[in-house]
């Protein structure tokens, strides 16, 4: 578990004040006599040439030519929680160079704590505070692990970096493609495919598949990293969208009349017709569910898992054409073209929320995979930033010249808008900020007008399916480094996928559970709790939690006496009355507070006024 | 027993027949003035006549204060013999007889003999026999409660429990087999024996075995109980001191006051006839005492004069102003010296030099051998505390400077210097303390020898403070170069800190600045109406202040729908244009606005979200019960309504629910309505400790599934609470099992003595 920390050369150790009060810990590779045998040496050398020796990464774009490497800020480290002074010393006489754990930075950990401790509880008894306390250093102790396990995401993301006063949008594709090595940039590539219209495209969960639809007919699946077609068909009628299901294998088609699932053969496994005219489609993938939204105005969820239709919604604001998910929680956002976006959930029949963002119609919508951030845009040519963590503000405008028709987020939060037949991306200042819209962050020309987009995961591409087929770009620092190997693996076998589904299956969340608040299964229901207790208390004819009326304690010398008990209970009967009083004035001045800056004087005329 | 009731039925006759002889004699002696006290015995009858009448009939004895005719059978009177009557008096005749005193020995023995109690009622028996039952088994079962608990508090218990044995054999076990055979080894056995080191058992010295054999188990626990005796009745002293320093008797004060004085003047007697010299230094002490006390009273409104003054004060000037005189006398006299003080400032610096020179360890061992006994303490540091707190502020700026002085070096430097200052300071707070502790030594054991007066205490106390003054003086001259450097780094401490001071806000000023920064750089496009610069860099820091309360506007703008979107917003200034537009920007944006009025002319976006927001708000708020019943009480029919009043009284307002979530949000709409399928999900009811639903989620907010956590994580957190190993038998447990002696029979566990709760409990299980 203990791993040596690099010996930076170039970057000094940064050092608490905690630390120098310790005497420097001595490293063990510092000693004057270096063990000769190679088997005894330590780590760090060793780490040392593997970092020569490693090669270039394959996957995510570096760019070398117009950029300076940056190191990542060292974090400060967390001072050691458990040391003893005197290190126990074997019956070898060897001290321990490191006693204790190994340190974990602070902010890491942060990041995996779930409990609010801001929050205060009310007092609680022994019993019930040694609970919360073994709840605590639970959560703390696996944060701490999980923190741990942040070493082996060994990956970093790629960049573009203008050297100084350069613009990174002036970068072209061409210049990125020369830079990188040649397994990135095989990863830009064009499809020249006019015959077949528009084309919309779908990337399946792994990064390893795309799958595209023409306009007019045209669909095919491929394994776009070796560029191995893996089914071409023609269905004869007018795709309007396409995406995969939970898995490479199965596809579906929102094509004219009706959608279709197809194999990765092309051959055709369902024909749903409760689902027609279709227009867009999203797969939720840890719910199973297929969500369509179609002309006709209804947002139809279908259980891919079962093949039955969860729920069908009316959302009573006519064509359906704009839609996305919010991966954070599964709910779907629909654009309107009275400039809302409705956001709704299977388990209730009408939006759980609905936010005016234009004064046009609304022309796409995405939302950011933190599910913190919403980017729409309109008819009236603004796109907007909008912020999801309950105050649906927009928290950032800007008028394009022509408008976005497109949006889509990247893994890292990349904004990428279609503006006719222009792509611009947008890049914030890490992962958790929103894009900022300043400055674009890469910006490409494709040969027809936008028709799909999307960012590839655990890939530095970006998908554009346009009039004249699809464009592969290259976007440095677009998606996650890392990808988590047990839940979507690009390298997987088939008999790892099959294993996978049968686990994503065992795994599946319901339907009904999706709501703005993911995390509301964590708490208590608290309208049902209070209606059990009334139902207790009216069944029992008391309340059994009440608090026990004041008793007074038996005293002696005579002062036990009835008069004296009874003005003892009085005198506290007395004053919890008072406090109930004082309360109750004291809401009745807020509210007075409250109300009365509302206005000026109210003239004589109010009256009238309807 | 027959013989003694024989001899009480016996006794009772020659009783009766005393008795009936008594009157006769009574008859005869007053038979003389029956003339005189007829008239008035008339008068008796009449009153006792005229009580009766009342109703209550009460029957009196009569009460006989003179020799009367009236004599009652059952009371005796012994009046006039000056002496209580005896029952053995009784039996006497006039003259002696001998042939009486076997009785009256009897007499004597029955009375010595008590009777035997009835015994208790079977009912009760049986109680007192469950109750001490009940206490026998519940002290019995109490051993077990620490099992318990543990037992329900460990994440995890596995069955059947097993003693914990040492899977690998100790290291001595193996070396008791091995002997040396190779030369070396054998010199190095042999130096070992030479230097007595352990050969076999290379972990303990013997010295060590012995050690660690030196206090047995029993002794342990002797010297346990005798120490808890020793606090035991040390705290008794304790509550009895403070019960009687609450006693608000100033009687009983006195009394003990003077009590004490006595002792004391005893004690000094004897001290007197054995040890001469000591006595006279002890009753220079106490007459110092008492010139202590006499001074420390002087001129107070406590004496006779003062008193009479203060009486005639209220009317008499001239007697006013002498009080007052007086008082201001006292002040004026008991004024503490400017000088004692002084010395006291002193003592406790140097002091601190002093200590310096004893190794910490001492002092700690002082202060243990104090530490039990607060309560003797806190009487003896009120004095001691002075000095303390006016060494306080002396080290504090010390300290400081220190800091700052070395400040201006390198920081590695200062930083090391700084640790051993915090180092130096602990240590000394700590000798302060054993320098207390050893203040009050001395005193509370004289306290509890002598148990004297406050005023020899008091004069101790003075004596000890010479004693140390003295040893000061005698220190001071050593270590007079100790601290005049001190006192020197001392006065630069004041100069250098104020820079300090005044920097400091300005170093504040910088760190918001920069916190500013920092916010701008996440939040660039927070102000909408913000101009596109390319050169933003250098303009960013002049513009931070004035943008915070532009922000504020703002804020109050978005509240306004209407502003909100219609905000002219910045345009994107894009390199790569589409192909489409190649007007100038402007002019290509009044073109859209008018394209867009155009096309959106019938439907006011802004006005249909309002609408429908309110109709959402009216929907979900809850609805008021109208119960009036039109012609209920007044005239009904067409065209007639129910009053006012009517409507007022029978309407049912229903309460005002919680705040809806978008109140102040103009632009959105959340729905209100619950999602009943989740709750379905969610937890309804708490489990058993927890008393509000929050301290709950507490608990379960973190998640447990492997897809949130690392393997080893969700291997601990999922452990089942029981292990039970397949294919063993899982035995009750029994005391050896967790380290107790099964002695005796009361040690077995429960259900082997209560065979019969296990028999039922078995025919349940049969049942069901």
């Amino acid at each position: 578990m203990e791993t040596a920390p690099k010996p930076g050369k170039d970057v000094p150790p940064k050092k608490d004040k905690l630390q120098t009060k310790r005497k420097k810990p001595r490293r063990y590779w510092e000693e004057e006599t270096v063990p000769t045998t190679a088997g005894a040496s330590p780590g760090p050398p060793r780490n040392k040439k593997n970092r020569e020796l490693r090669p270039q990464r394959p996957k995510n774009a570096h760019i070398l030519k117009k950029s300076r490497i940056s190191k990542k800020p060292q974090v400060p480290k967390k001072p050691r929680e458990w040391k003893n002074p005197e290190s126990q010393s074997g019956l070898s006489g060897a001290q321990d160079p490191f006693p204790g754990p190994a340190p974990v930075p602070v902010e890491v950990v942060q990041k995996f704590c779930r409990i609010d401790k801001s929050r205060k509880l009310p007092h609680s008894k022994a019993k019930t505070r040694s609970r919360l306390e073994v709840a605590e250093a639970e959560e703390e102790e696996t944060s701490i692990k999980a923190a741990r396990s942040e070493l082996l995401l060994a990956e970093e993301p790629g960049f573009l970096e203008g050297e100084d006063g350069e613009d990174t949008a002036k970068i072209c594709q061409a210049d990125i493609v020369e830079a990188v090595d040649i397994a990135s940039a095989a990863k830009h590539f064009d499809l020249n495919l006019r015959q077949f219209g528009p084309y919309r495209l779908n990337y399946s969960r792994t990064g390893r598949h795309l799958a595209f639809g023409g306009r007019r007919g045209h669909v095919a699946a491929l394994d776009w990293v070796t560029k191995k077609l893996m089914c071409e068909i023609n269905v004869m009628e007018a795709v309007r969208d396409i995406r995969f299901l939970h898995s490479e294998a199965l596809l579906a088609v929102a094509q004219n009349r009706w959608l279709h699932i197809y194999d990765n053969q092309g051959i055709e496994l369902h024909c749903i017709r409760r689902c027609d005219r279709v227009t867009r489609l999203e797969f939720l993938p840890f719910h199973f569910l297929l969500a369509t939204a179609s002309e006709t105005g209804f947002l139809t969820y279908l259980d891919v898992s079962v093949g039955k239709i969860v729920a069908a919604l009316n959302a009573r604001a006519g064509r359906l054409d704009v839609m996305s998910q919010n991966p954070y929680n599964a709910v779907i956002h629909l654009g309107h073209s009275n400039g809302t976006v409705s956001l709704w959930s299977p388990a209730m029949k009408e939006p759980l929320a609905k936010i005016l963002c234009h004064r046009g119609g609304v022309r796409a919508v995405a939302v950011d995979s933190t599910g913190t951030y919403m980017a729409t845009s309109g008819l009236d040519h603004q796109l907007k930033i909008f912020d999801l963590r309950g105050t649906y503000q927009p928290l950032s405008t800007r008028t394009l010249p022509h408008g976005a028709g497109h949006l889509a987020f990247s893994q890292r939060g990349l904004l990428v808008a279609g503006m006719g037949d222009v792509v611009n991306i947008w890049a914030g200042q890490g992962k958790a900020s929103p894009p900022s819209l300043e400055q674009p962050y890469l910006t490409h020309r494709l040969s027809g007008p936008v028709h799909g987009l999307q960012f590839c995961p655990f890939e530095d591409v970006l998908g554009v399916g346009h009039t004249g087929g699809i464009t592969s770009m290259l976007v440095p620092g677009a998606s996650e480094p890392n990808f988590d190997g047990l839940e979507s693996n690009p390298y997987r076998s088939r008999k790892q996928r099959q294993e996978w589904e049968v686990k994503a299956l065992l795994e599946k969340v319901p339907a009904e559970l999706i709501c703005l608040d993911p995390r509301a299964l964590a708490e208590v229901d608290v309208i049902s709790l209070e209606q059990g207790k009334k139902e207790q208390i009216e069944r029992l004819g008391y309340d059994p939690q009440a608090k026990a009326p004041f008793q007074p304690k038996p005293k002696q010398k005579g002062r036990s006496s009835t008069a004296s008990l009874v003005k003892r209970k009085r005198k506290v009967m007395d004053e919890e009355h008072r406090d109930k009083v004082r309360q109750s004035l004291q809401q009745q001045h807020h509210k007075e507070a409250k109300a009365k800056p509302t206005g000026a004087r109210p003239s004589a005329l109010d009256r009238f006024v309807r | 027993m027959t013989a003694n009731r024989l001899a009480e039925s016996l006794l009772a006759l020659s009783q009766q027949e005393e008795l009936a002889d008594l009157p006769k004699d009574y008859l005869l002696s007053e038979s003389e003035d029956e003339g005189d006290n007829d008239g008035e015995r008339k008068h008796q009858k009449l009153l006792e006549a005229i009580s009766s009448l009342d109703g209550k009939n009460r029957r009196k004895l009569a009460e006989r204060s003179e020799a009367s005719l009236k004599v009652s059978e059952f009371s005796v009177s012994s009046e006039g013999s000056g002496e209580k009557l005896v029952l053995a008096d009784l039996l006497e005749p006039v003259k002696t007889s001998s042939s009486l005193a076997t009785v009256k020995k009897q007499l004597s023995r029955v009375k010595s003999k008590k009777t035997v109690e009835l015994p208790l009622n079977k009912e009760e028996i049986e109680r007192i026999h469950r109750e001490v039952a009940f206490n026998k088994t519940a002290q019995v079962l109490s051993k077990w409660d620490p099992v318990v608990l543990k037992n329900r508090q460990a994440e995890q218990l596995v069955f059947p429990l097993e003693k914990e044995e040492p899977a690998i054999a100790p290291i001595e076990h193996v070396l008791s087999g091995w002997k040396a055979r190779t030369p070396l080894e054998q010199e190095i056995f042999n130096l070992l024996h030479k230097n007595k080191q352990p050969v076999t058992d290379p972990l303990l010295t013997p010295v060590e075995k012995a050690s660690l054999r030196a206090m047995s188990l029993e002794e342990a626990k002797m010297r346990r109980a005798e120490l808890q005796r020793a606090r035991a009745l040390q705290s008794y002293y304790e509550a009895k001191a403070r019960r009687e320093k609450k006693i608000k008797s100033k009687k009983y004060h006195k009394v003990v006051k003077k009590g004490k004085a006595k002792k004391a003047l005893k004690e000094f007697e004897q001290l007197q006839k054995v040890n001469p010299t000591v006595a006279l230094e002890e009753m220079e002490k106490i007459e110092n005492a008492r010139m202590m006390e006499r001074m420390s009273l002087k001129h107070q409104n406590s004496g006779k004069w003062a008193k009479s003054k203060a009486i005639m004060a209220k009317y008499d000037l001239e007697a006013r102003q002498a009080m007052q005189e007086q008082l201001s006398k006292n002040k004026e006299l008991t004024q503490k010296l400017q000088v004692a003080s002084e010395s006291e400032e002193e003592e406790g610096g140097t002091e601190d030099v002093e200590e310096l020179l004893v190794p910490d360890v001492v002092n700690e061992v002082q202060m243990n051998a104090d530490g039990p006994n607060p309560w003797m303490l806190r009487s003896c540091t009120s004095d001691t505390k002075e000095a303390a707190t006016q060494e306080d502020p002396e080290q504090l700026p010390e300290l400081e400077a220190h800091g700052v002085s070395e400040s201006e070096g390198e920081e590695r430097p200062m930083a090391e210097e700084e640790i051993l200052l915090r180092e130096f300071e602990e240590r000394r707070s700590l000798r302060k303390r054993s320098e207390l502790s050893q203040d009050a030594e001395p005193a509370g054991s004289q306290e509890t020898i002598d148990s004297g007066s406050q005023e020899v205490l008091s004069e101790l106390r003075v004596l000890s403070q010479k004693l140390k003054e003295n040893h000061q003086s005698r220190k001071q001259k050593a270590s007079s170069e100790g601290t005049v450097p001190q006192v020197q780094r001392e006065e630069p401490a004041p100069e250098e800190e104020e820079p300090l001071l005044l920097q400091r806000p300005e170093r504040v000023q910088t760190l918001e600045e920069l916190e500013e920064l920092g916010k701008e750089d996440c939040f660039q496009n927070k102000e909408l109406p913000r101009p596109l610069l390319e050169g933003q860099q250098s303009e960013r820091t002049p513009n931070n202040r004035p943008d915070a309360p532009k922000e504020k506007k703002e804020k109050e703008q978005l509240i306004n729908l209407q502003n909100f979107l219609t905000t002219q917003s910045p345009s994107v200034r894009s390199l790569a244009v589409p192909t489409i537009i190649e007007e100038l920007e402007d002019e290509e944006e009044r073109n859209h606005r008018q394209m867009i009025k155009e096309a959106f002319a019938g439907d006011d976006v802004i006005r249909d979200f309002l609408k429908e927001k309110r109709e959402a708000v009216e929907a979900s708020k809850p609805k008021d019960v109208d119960l009036t019943l039109p012609g209920w009480g007044e005239w009904g029919g067409v065209g007639l309504k129910p009053s006012a009043k009517k409507r007022r009284q029978f309407l049912i307002k229903a309460p005002e629910g919680p705040p809806r979530k978008d109140k102040n949000l103009p632009n959105v709409i959340i729905s209100e309505k619950r999602n009943i399928h989740a709750a379905a999900h969610q937890v309804q009811v708490l489990p058993y400790p927890f008393t509000h639903h929050r301290q709950f989620e507490r608990t379960i907010q973190t998640p447990i599934g492997s897809t949130w956590n690392t393997q080893r994580a969700f291997q601990k957190l999922t452990t089942p609470k029981v292990v039970t190993k397949p294919g063993h038998i899982i035995k009750p447990i029994k005391a050896e099992d967790v380290g107790y002696q099964s002695s005796s029979r009361s040690d077995l566990p429960v259900i082997q003595r209560n065979p019969k709760r296990i028999t039922t409990r078995h025919n349940k299980e049969e049942k069901l």
